[in-house]
């Protein structure tokens, strides 16, 4: 069968990926293979040149103050639980949101049984959040700010600059969850205040899946942050402690190192063309989508219409059919694919007033066409018509 | 011939990062496994010849990269 399929869950993970990450990856297992700073010999150093390289690209992308302060990890899920269960104990207050992804809650929930205490700072109901709100909720024992810089849900940014400027001049560090906006949007960590930025490899930024990270600003104390896991680092193999030094205190055992050889290429790929060019490319494109599918009778939008207000991330409903048939029917009769439901992330659909149903997601990429926008919309359209 | 320097470094990111350094300032420079006799640690370091010696104490002092030492 020939069928064409429309990929719009792109805010899950991006499909396809640019084709010079696949040669990358490819060239990576052809010819070099060797594990990274472990061994002396020339493919290992070649190893360990791809991924310092890696560092150097993400360095760049984000202005992080120095390759060595990123902690390359699995996802943005491991590099947020490296800085929450690493910096935080009981006794110490932290201050959310109420649009995170389970990511931050869960992580932040298990913690609060140890004693540490949270304040989740309500959101409008279009997911915007009023950074003084977070200014009101600081507390002598307050340590942490932690927020995303856009939903995954409906794609409405939150005010990263704002917090990590609230954080900065209260003497709090700032956590980032950049997963919707790595590749995506311009960040400064510096500009921004992010002392703690975790990023995803393979959404916006169009790595493969198994890479991501924790970028530690100057101002993070590393004595306070606790490595999660310990282990052969390839340095100081003498002692049977951890070393201290960055990044090996916090990247021990063996880095996806094709992994990186790919996001290497991806950050690379992003960085030539441009990420505003792309931006500008997937606003003008979800601002047509948005348009057209709220003057669709009986499909409710929950994605702020503003460019400025948000990625290209939109959730809608159609009323009358649950989320999860209206995805099936997507894909089933008109080959595209959404993502439905909670989105890993209750706090935000209790927020849009979207809980526990959920919504339909559709997100989209540098990749993502206007033909397969129409063909997304006429979709939309004739299951709307159908209920009528 | 006279022998080498080798600079130590504690990772081989930071081997890499200070590579970088001292070859934009004419060092040149080859990244080999620590010699034996010099630490027990598995990784690299990077190989200088004596006359860019100077050159990379002044490149290190000047970067924000700690090194164990030069032997």
């Amino acid at each position: 069968m020939d069928e064409q399929l429309v990929y719009l869950d792109n805010p899950a993970t991006s499909f396809p990926k640019p084709p010079e990450v696949l040669r990358a990856m490819t060239a990576f297992t052809e010819n070099v293979g060797a594990n990274p700073g472990r061994s002396g010999h020339r493919l290992s150093i070649e190893s360990a040149r791809i991924v310092y390289a890696a560092r150097e690209a993400i360095a760049e992308m984000f202005h992080a103050p120095d390759p060595t302060r990123i902690i390359f990890g699995q996802n943005v899920t491991d590099a947020i639980n490296l800085a929450l269960m690493g910096l935080l104990h009981p006794g110490d207050h932290v201050i959310t949101s109420s649009m995170e992804h389970n990511a931050v809650m869960r992580p932040l929930r298990a913690l609060e049984q140890t004693g540490v205490t949270l304040s989740v700072i309500p959101c409008a109901p279009d997911g915007s959040l009023d950074p003084q709100l977070l200014e009101n909720a600081i507390r002598p024992e307050t340590v942490l700010i932690v927020i995303n810089h856009a939903s995954n849900v409906n794609g409405t940014i939150l005010p990263a600059r704002a917090a990590g400027a609230i954080a900065t001049r209260r003497g709090l560090l700032f956590l980032c969850d950049v997963a919707q906006t790595g590749g995506i949007l311009p960040i400064d960590m510096q500009a921004d205040g992010i002392d703690l930025l975790a990023f995803t490899g393979h959404k916006g930024l169009y790595g493969p899946m198994g890479t991501g990270g924790l970028i530690i600003g100057e101002r993070v104390d590393l004595h306070r942050l606790k490595p999660l896991r310990r282990g052969g680092t390839g340095s100081r193999s003498e002692l049977e402690i951890q070393p201290e030094f960055l990044p090996d205190r916090f990247e021990s055992g063996t880095l996806n190192a094709v992994g990186l050889a790919g996001l290497n290429a991806a950050v690379r790929w992003l960085l030539q063309r441009g990420i505003s060019t792309i931006h500008q490319q997937e606003q003008e494109l979800t601002s047509r989508l948005l348009d057209e599918l709220r003057s669709i009778p009986g499909v409710q939008v929950y994605t702020p219409p503003e460019k400025y207000r948000r990625v290209s991330v939109i959730s809608f409903n159609i009323q009358g059919i649950e989320p999860s048939e209206v995805g099936f029917t997507l894909d089933d009769e008109f080959g595209i694919l959404s993502r439905v439901g909670l989105h890993c992330a209750p706090a935000a659909h209790r927020t849009l007033g979207t809980f526990p149903s959920g919504t339909v997601r559709f997100g989209l990429s540098a990749f993502t066409t206007p033909a397969e926008i129409e063909l997304a919309l006429q979709a939309v359209q004739q299951i709307a018509r159908r209920q009528r | 011939m006279t022998g080498y320097h080798y600079i130590l470094v504690y990772s081989t990111s930071h081997a890499l990062q200070l590579e970088k350094l001292l070859n934009a300032a004419g060092v040149a420079t080859r990244l080999v496994p620590v010699p034996r006799h010099l630490s027990s640690d598995c990784g690299v370091c990077l190989r200088i010849s004596p006359e860019g010696l100077e050159t990379s104490r002044q490149v290190i002092a000047g970067s924000r990269i700690e090194i164990q030492g030069i032997m």
